[in-house]
Parts: C-alpha cells; sequence; structure tokens
C-alpha cells in the first residue's frame, strides 16, 4: 500500500488487488491485474491509457456492470464508504447505483434511450429512487436540465435524443447523473471523446463546477492526456489491465517516469519537450493480446528501455515521491 | 411523414395493377379452355359458344383485359361459376371467417411470442432459453396441415375435447350480424345472457387459431428473442442500470419498447401471410372462410371467383404490409419526427 | 465496452469451417441433412418392401408388427419403405426447386444490380408485384395454371422463390460494384460478363448460400402442401404430403399413417433449418462474439 493511501477515512473509494478476467471462446482474457486505486473525497482522479487497457472494465466494475459471465471478479475489493461492493447482492447494488454512483458514458448518441424524451429519462431516475409524483419527478428533470445549462429546458425535456446535438446529450446524460438523490461520485467513461474540441472544453468545465457545487468525487475514464491535464488531481496511468504510474497531476507531468506515459504524453500534439521528442510520436508497436499476455511487463515489447527482466517480471512498486510511484524496472529518472 | 404515407400509398397502385394484370393474364393463357372446363365434357358446341360470349371470352385479348380492369375498379368479380352468386358478396360474407381466425391466430402467436422471446433473451445460454428456441425451430419446421391433423387426433379424436372442425356447434342457431362469430356470441351473451355461443365459438377457435399461429408463434419468439439481445447491448440499457433503474422496468420498458420496432414489422408481415396459410388450416378444420373457398373454387376451376379471391387476398396482404410500415414510422421517433 | 482484444485472422474459409464445426446446430443439421440424402440416394437398395407393393390383408397394420416396423397404410403398404423414397422425392424436390429459384434469382439479380437503370427498374418492379402475392399463394396460382403435378409444383415453388434471391443478389452486387478490385479487373479491360459472373457474383454468395439451405426446407414444406391440396405429387407416389393428405380418414383409428409422414417432413425440414441458422451465424459477422 502507498503511503499516503493510509489516511482511509478521507476515502471515498479504494479499490483493492482487482483483477477482472473475461472468459471468451478463445481463452481467458485478463482485462484488469492487481489493481489497486483510491478516491478521496471531492476529488477527481483519472484513470489514462488507451482502448482495451482495461480502464472501463474497471468501472464497470465498481458499479456492478461486468456481464456475468463471461466476465469473472478474479480477486479483489472493491470499497466504497467502507463497505465491499464485490460481496452485495444485485438489489443491494441497486441502491449504490444511481443513488451514491452515477455514471456517464462515452457515446451520447447511443447511451441515451432513442424511444423516450430525454426529460422522461431523467424524470424515471427521480422516480425509482424517490417517492414522488410524475409530474414533479419532470419538473425536477426540467431544473436538472437548466443546471447543465441547456438552453429553454422546458421544450428540451419533451424533445427525443435524436433531436439533439452531441454536446447537449452529454449534458443531458450529466444531468441523468445528478439525479441520483445523493451524488458520491460520478465515474465519467471517455465523456469528451465523441465531441467536437470546443464542445470538450465546454462540458469537462460543467463537469467540474458541478463536482464542486454538488461536493462528489470524480473518477474520469479518458485516453486523452489534454483532457486529464484540465481536470484531473490525480493521475493513473493503465496499460493492458496493468497500473503503471500513479502520480499527482503536476508530477505527472512534470516528470514522466514510466517510459509508457513518457509516450503517451509524446503524442499529445503541443508537447514536445518530453525525452527531447521533436516531433509529434506515436510509439511503435502495438498493444499484446491479453489473451496470451505473460507475468512480465506488458509494454516490454514496445519499451526503449526494455531488458530481460522485464518480459518476465512485472516491477513492483518504486515510489519517487510521496505523491509518485512508478511500476517500472528501468523507469525515467 | 404524410408525405411519406402518401409516396407509399401512390407506389400502392402500380403494384396493384401489377397483381390484376399478372392474375388476368396466367388464368387467360392458362392451358385449356375455360368454358369446356366449366360444363365439362359432354356440353354441346352451341352452349359453350354462349358462355364464351357470356364471359366475353370470344373478344380478343387487350379488349378482355380492359374490361375486366374497368369491372374490378368498380369492384365487380364477376359471378362464379359454382354457385352463380356475385364474387365479391361470396367474400364479403367469408372474410369475417378468415378475419376472426387470422385475429386470434396472431394474437396467441404475438402474445406468446413476445413472452416466449423475452424470456429467452434475458435468460440467455440458460435451459430455458435452449428449449424454447428448440421448440421455435420445430415451430417453423412442422407441415402446418399435419399439425392441425395431429391436433385434432389428439384434443378431439383422442381427448373429446374440442370440436374437430367448423365454426360453431350445428345444433346452435345464432343470429348474426357481423359474421365475425366472437362478437355476434357476445352480442347473444348481452342480449339474451346466454353463454353457450360464445363457449361454442371460442372451443372451435382454439385448434384451428393454434395450428395457423404455430410458424408465426416460433418466428416472432425467435425475433423477439435476437431484437432483446441486440437491445440489452445497447449503450442506453447500461446507462439505464447504471442509473439503479430496477432490471424488470429496463427489460419490459426500456428494452421492450426498442426491441418491438422490428417485431411489428414481423407481425405485420406474418399476418398478412396468415391468410393464405388459412388456406390450408381453414381446409383441416372446414372453416368456412376464404381459405377453403379458394381451395374449391381452384379443384372446380372456378375462374372469376379464383381471379377475384386471389386479387382481394393480395390487396389485402399489401395493405397491411403498407400499414405496418406506417405503424413502425409512427411508434419509432426518429422516423415519426423526421 | 471500448475494450477491444486483437486477434490473428486465419482465412476466411478456414475459419468458416471451423466456426460451423464448432456450431451445434450446424453439425447436428448437416448430420440430418446427410442422414436423409443417404436414405434418399439408396432408397431401392435399403427399402425393405416395394412401396407401390399393395397387400390388401395386411391393411393398417401398427408399429412393430413383423415386417412391417412403421406399420403399413390403409392399402397395405409398408410405411417405411414409402417413407424412404419419400425422402428421395423430397430432396429432389429440394434441389431442383432451389436450382431454378437460385440460378433465376442470380441471374435477376446480377444484371439488374450490375446494368441498372431502365432494366433494373422494369425488373425489380415485376419482382415486387410477385411479392405482393403471398408465397403459398403463389404457388397454389402458378400449379392452378400450369396444371396439378409434382414437377409443376417444384416449378411453382421454384418461381415464388425468385424475388428473395433477386433482391438479395442485387442489393450485395450495388454494393460491391463500386469496390477497388472491380474498378481494377475493369480497366485492365475485362468483359462485363466476366466481372459480373466470375468478379462479382462469388463474393455476394454467403447470404444466398444461407438463403439457398433454408429454402430447400421450404421447399420441402411447400411441396407437401401442395400435394396435400392435390395440386402437387399424385397418388400412389410416396410423396410425403400426399401420404398425410390420404392418410386424414384414418385419424380415428389409425394414427401411424398420419404421424409417420409428418414426422419425416418435420426432421428433414429441421435439418435445413439447423443447417441454415448455423451457416447464418457463422457468415454473418455482427452475430459473432
Amino acid at each position: 500500500m502507498k503511503k499516503h493511501d493510509q489516511t482511509t477515512t478521507a476515502n471515498l473509494l479504494e479499490i483493492q488487488d482487482l483483477s477482472v478476467h473475461f472468459n471468451t471462446q478463445r481463452g481467458v482474457v485478463k482485462a484488469v491485474r492487481d489493481l489497486s486505486l483510491t478516491i478521496k473525497k471531492e476529488e477527481t482522479l483519472a484513470l489514462v491509457g488507451e482502448s482495451g487497457c482495461g480502464k472501463s472494465v474497471t468501472a464497470h466494475s465498481i458499479n456492478g456492470l461486468i456481464p456475468v459471465p463471461p466476465g469473472i471478479i478474479e480477486k479483489g475489493k472493491i470499497i466504497f464508504e467502507g463497505e465491499n461492493l464485490l460481496q452485495k447482492t444485485e438489489k443491494e447494488m441497486q441502491h449504490i447505483r444511481g443513488v451514491r454512483i452515477s455514471m456517464i458514458f462515452q457515446e451520447p448518441m447511443t447511451s441515451l434511450n432513442p424511444v423516450f424524451t430525454i426529460g422522461r429519462q431523467i424524470a424515471d431516475v427521480f422516480l425509482t429512487h424517490h417517492d414522488i409524483p410524475r409530474e414533479e419527478a419532470f419538473s425536477r428533470a426540467v431544473n436538472l436540465l437548466d443546471m447543465v445549462k441547456i438552453p429553454s429546458p422546458e421544450t428540451r425535456a419533451k424533445s427525443y435524443p435524436h433531436q439533439l446535438s452531441g454536446g447537449m446529450r452529454q449534458r443531458a446524460m450529466i444531468a441523468m447523473a445528478l439525479a441520483s438523490p445523493e451524488p458520491g461520485l460520478m465515474i465519467a467513461d471517455e465523456p469528451t471523446t465523441a465531441l467536437d474540441v470546443t464542445i470538450q472544453a465546454q462540458i469537462l468545465r460543467l463537469m467540474v463546477s458541478l463536482k464542486k457545487r454538488v461536493g462528489m468525487s470524480l473518477l474520469l475514464i479518458t485516453h486523452d492526456m489534454g483532457v486529464v491535464a484540465e481536470t484531473a488531481d490525480r493521475v493513473i496511468v493503465m496499460y493492458a489491465g496493468r497500473k503503471v504510474e500513479e502520480a499527482d497531476v503536476y508530477s505527472l507531468f512534470d516528470k514522466p517516469a514510466h517510459p509508457y506515459t513518457l509516450g503517451l504524453l509524446n503524442s499529445l500534439p503541443s508537447n514536445r519537450k518530453y525525452a527531447g521528442a521533436s516531433r509529434l510520436e506515436a510509439i511503435p508497436g502495438t498493444v499484446p493480446d491479453l489473451l496470451t499476455i505473460n507475468d512480465g511487463c506488458p509494454f516490454a515489447n514496445r519499451c526503449p528501455r526494455a531488458g530481460d527482466i522485464c518480459r518476465s517480471v512485472f516491477p513492483g512498486e518504486t515510489p519517487l515521491t510521496e505523491h509518485h510511484s512508478v511500476w517500472c524496472h528501468n523507469h525515467v529518472r | 411523414m404524410l408525405s411519406y404515407i402518401l409516396k407509399r400509398i401512390g407506389l400502392l397502385i402500380p403494384t396493384l395493377l401489377g397483381v390484376i394484370t399478372l392474375v388476368f393474364f396466367m388464368i387467360s393463357l392458362s392451358p385449356g379452355d375455360p368454358a369446356r372446363v366449366m360444363l365439362g365434357e359432354r356440353a354441346s358446341a352451341e352452349q359453350l359458344e354462349k358462355l364464351r360470349e357470356d364471359l366475353g371470352l370470344d373478344r380478343p385479348l387487350h379488349q378482355q383485359y380492359f374490361s375486366y380492369l374497368s369491372r374490378i375498379v368498380r369492384l365487380d368479380f364477376g359471378k362464379s361459376i359454382t354457385t352463380g352468386r356475385p364474387v365479391i358478396e361470396e367474400i364479403g360474407q367469408l372474410f369475417p371467417a378468415t378475419m376472426e381466425l387470422a385475429f386470434f391466430a396472431m394474437l396467441l402467436a404475438s402474445g406468446l411470442g413476445i413472452i416466449i422471446g423475452v424470456v429467452s433473451a434475458t435468460k440467455r445460454n440458460t435451459p430455458l432459453d435452449y428449449a424454447s428456441m428448440i421448440g421455435a425451430l420445430f415451430g417453423v419446421s412442422m407441415p402446418v396441415f399435419w399439425l392441425g391433423l395431429v391436433l385434432i387426433m389428439i384434443f378431439s379424436v383422442g381427448l373429446d375435447l374440442l370440436p374437430t372442425g367448423g365454426r360453431m356447434n350445428i345444433r346452435l342457431y345464432m343470429e348474426t350480424f357481423t359474421n365475425f362469430y366472437i362478437i355476434d356470441a357476445l352480442i347473444a351473451l348481452f342480449r339474451k345472457g346466454d353463454i353457450t355461443y360464445l363457449g361454442s365459438a371460442l372451443k372451435h377457435l382454439i385448434l384451428p387459431a393454434a395450428a395457423l399461429g404455430t410458424i408465426p408463434l416460433a418466428i416472432i419468439a425467435r425475433t423477439t428473442r435476437s431484437s432483446m439481445l441486440e437491445v440489452l447491448k445497447q449503450d442506453y440499457i447500461k446507462t439505464a442500470r447504471a442509473a439503479g433503474i430496477p432490471e424488470g422496468k429496463i427489460i419490459f420498458r426500456y428494452a421492450l419498447k426498442n426491441a418491438l420496432l422490428p417485431i411489428i414489422t414481423v407481425i405485420g408481415i406474418q399476418f398478412g401471410l396468415l391468410l393464405s396459410g388459412a388456406i390450408l388450416t381453414e381446409t383441416i378444420f372446414a372453416w368456412p372462410g376464404i381459405g377453403k373457398w379458394i381451395y374449391h373454387s381452384i379443384s372446380a376451376r372456378d375462374y372469376p371467383a379464383v381471379q377475384g379471391g386471389i386479387i382481394i387476398i393480395s390487396t389485402v396482404f399489401v395493405v397491411i404490409n403498407l400499414l405496418v410500415d406506417i405503424l413502425y414510422s409512427v411508434v419509432n421517433p426518429r422516423v415519426r419526427l423526421s | 465496452m471500448n475494450d477491444t482484444l486483437i486477434v490473428k485472422d486465419p482465412t476466411p474459409f478456414q475459419e468458416i469451417l471451423h466456426e460451423l464445426s464448432k456450431n451445434k446446430a450446424a453439425v447436428a443439421g448437416l448430420i440430418i441433412i446427410a442422414l436423409f440424402l443417404l436414405i434418399g440416394i439408396l432408397a431401392p437398395l435399403i427399402a425393405p418392401k416395394d412401396p407401390f407393393a399393395q397387400e390388401i390383408s395386411l391393411r393398417k397394420l401398427p408399429p412393430f408388427s413383423p415386417g412391417y416396423i412403421l406399420g403399413s397404410d390403409d392399402l397395405g403398404r409398408d410405411m417405411l419403405s414409402r417413407l424412404m423414397y419419400g425422402a428421395r422425392i423430397s430432396m429432389i424436390i429440394g434441389v431442383i426447386s432451389v436450382g431454378i429459384a437460385m440460378g433465376s434469382g442470380l441471374l435477376i439479380g446480377v444484371t439488374a444490380g450490375y446494368i441498372g437503370g431502365w432494366y433494373d427498374r422494369i425488373v425489380m418492379r415485376l419482382i415486387d408485384i410477385m411479392l405482393a402475392f403471398p408465397y403459398i399463394l403463389l404457388t397454389i396460382v402458378i400449379v392452378a395454371v400450369l396444371g396439378p403435378s409434382l414437377f409443376n409444383a417444384m416449378v411453382a415453388i421454384g418461381v415464388s422463390q425468385i424475388p428473395r434471391y433477386a433482391r438479395l443478389v442485387r442489393a450485395s452486387v450495388l454494393a460491391e460494384k463500386e469496390a477497388d478490385y472491380v474498378t481494377a479487373e475493369r480497366s485492365l479491360g475485362a468483359s462485363p460478363l466476366s466481372l459480373m459472373f466470375l468478379s462479382i457474383l462469388p463474393n455476394c454468395l454467403a447470404p444466398v448460400s444461407v438463403q439457398a439451405t433454408l429454402g430447400v426446407g421450404e421447399a420441402i414444406l411447400s411441396s407437401a402442401a401442395l400435394s396435400f391440396l392435390g395440386l402437387g405429387a399424385q397418388p400412389p407416389t410416396p410423396e410425403w404430403g400426399l401420404m398425410i393428405a390420404s392418410s386424414r380418414e384414418f385419424i380415428t383409428n389409425a394414427w401411424w399413417i398420419v404421424t409417420f409422414p409428418g414426422l419425416a417432413t418435420l426432421l428433414a425440414v429441421l435439418g435445413f433449418n439447423l443447417f441454415g441458422d448455423g451457416l447464418r451465424d457463422v457468415l454473418d459477422p455482427k452475430l459473432r462474439e
């Protein structure tokens, strides 16, 4: 365990040694391996990595939305407000999902039900968790649409998702997440990936301001280092199911220690200062097949600094500072 | 939306014209002399000549065609050779029987089919799912007329529970207003307080409706299952789950309403097909509807009746398909509001 | 989930075979089809009795009677032998009907899709008109015109099934027509005929093969229905539908005469449907997981 994690009282969520596997026709996919993380109250934690690195699977495990089968939680604990969510029944989870933990998904085009108006969908969340009349639920939905800055919320509430723009839909999704009675944690899975750059910034700002206003924590899942820089307090970098680096956002951008983090930062169009890179760089090679992955460092086959030990043993934690750790045999100094 | 409906109706007219034309030429060009067939081998030359004149068979084909067309537009399908009554009158009288049978078969098929499909999809890859889907596969592989006979063998002959055929016990006399026996029996129930009619009508309906409904039942169950599986994979279902909406509500309201769109199309197509499937079912269960009548008209080479019957059934089929398309666009807000 | 897996691809054909062999439904279907084909081909060799030989003294023998495992019918003919010959007839019906439908449908679909323009419009209009007739009604009308016989029933079924192939193939041709490999071959001077039938057509065959498999099952059912209505096979042909038809009067006292031909039909059609479904699951990448 990390030193700064010992103040457990301030931790809203604590994941310990989580491993999630999927049984497919081709074999067992080890989607998440030995992942630990914590989120403090009112903190924004960013989970960063390429698609397939296990960040979405992690998010879905928190909410109990991993389809079982084919998914299996191999081991680990997900402790939310002192209770292990993995030991809860489906019925108990329904009092946490949408009540204390809400979620925003990547595709605003497909994440809203096409055959119901958005007002109705938000009102349904209220009706699920409160014993209030339908009209009141609807007017509360309109209030939320107003809160996420959707213009003329009364008319918009009566619109179907296909009548709204992508940014508008994502705002509606956020409103829906806010419809939970006592939002403690909001999980945002690539909330801005499908949006235009200008809209992205607006949505991120909206999320950060709402987070402060409501006093909740935010788990932000993204592959976009730009989004991380703009929103996160702390960052965890994942690669092929493993955590490879964890740091506060300043240390990470200042002194990236894992070769993969370095690669991610180098591939940002605006960042050319790292490791003497002079142009936009893609990381060579491809993500390993999670079916055939061994116990070595999964990044070894793409890593310019990899040695023999990297291919056979996954490194332990190397603390660099109080708020910065890396899992690498040969990290950048 | 309105322009879409008008456009679809506009497309209907050439199709129906094509149907009428095809039926006319197929029957006219079929080998054999209709007059000879109708009157039999021992008819005299004068009799044949007289009938040909009556039917307009002595005129050139294109003249026959246009006069036929102009009569059909006025819903004049000529007179049935076997009964001598106007074809349209016979159809009008028999149509309620077929509609009643088709309606109840479809009610059974869609009700049960949707339930089975939803349960199968939610209990995917469980023994229940496998059993339902194997059952559905048997349903689409079965000769309907054979199923009808087997049902009669079991429930009428073996168990003596249900009648072998007909629409009502022949000893009962019921006043008919609509020729939909269930409706007429309900009227009798309210006017005389006599439930015997309704009981008899329902008893007669069960087996034919079950036989006729089997294929659509199987197809609807399969469609519902795959449609539900597709919908349950969608992001908005994940959204609803993440918002803590209870699973039952997610399945029966959030998912089913989306899954219904393709199911509606299938139900409509199947309903149209039932009208022709009724030819076999009605023949087996002695159900006095259009299907059995067409079958007898074909056997008797009653050409006006065959032509009229085919044109009417095809028209109803095409119109039902059109209504389904319109219904689909009404249910689907993406189409309705664009 | 946006987490995707990276897998290596074997050749498409190997992959299809491999997936098919793993698909239990497809394997079961294939076994049933093979069984009926074998019985059909070997009927003259393996049938215990002459299917037409009447034995008036041995009428309506129940199943498991000596020498008559499945009993005898109302004229004292061996049920098993008649069913075996029936398999032969049904397989022939399936192959010929689907042959007619697929042959004409491919021809119409490829030419309509490739040539386009007024030819496409007229042909597809005619196909629409055919589709305005409910399927069974269309077969009945065609047989009514041609006159009742087994061969005419096959023609009627074949013709009635043309529209689905024509539409299917036309749609795939429209999609394939603009593909790079076609443009490349066209620029190399390939003739329209070779483009249509040697380049484009083979790439449209996946959906057609599914349709054809399911079509055989449907053809068997339709021919049974036509024979049942007296519009197909004529007595004393041991066609399953006709056997069911002529057994109608015995439902009160000889269940086996009614039951077995229906079961045979059910089983054969089931085989084609199982295999067709399996083939579709394997060929349709959308359904694969």
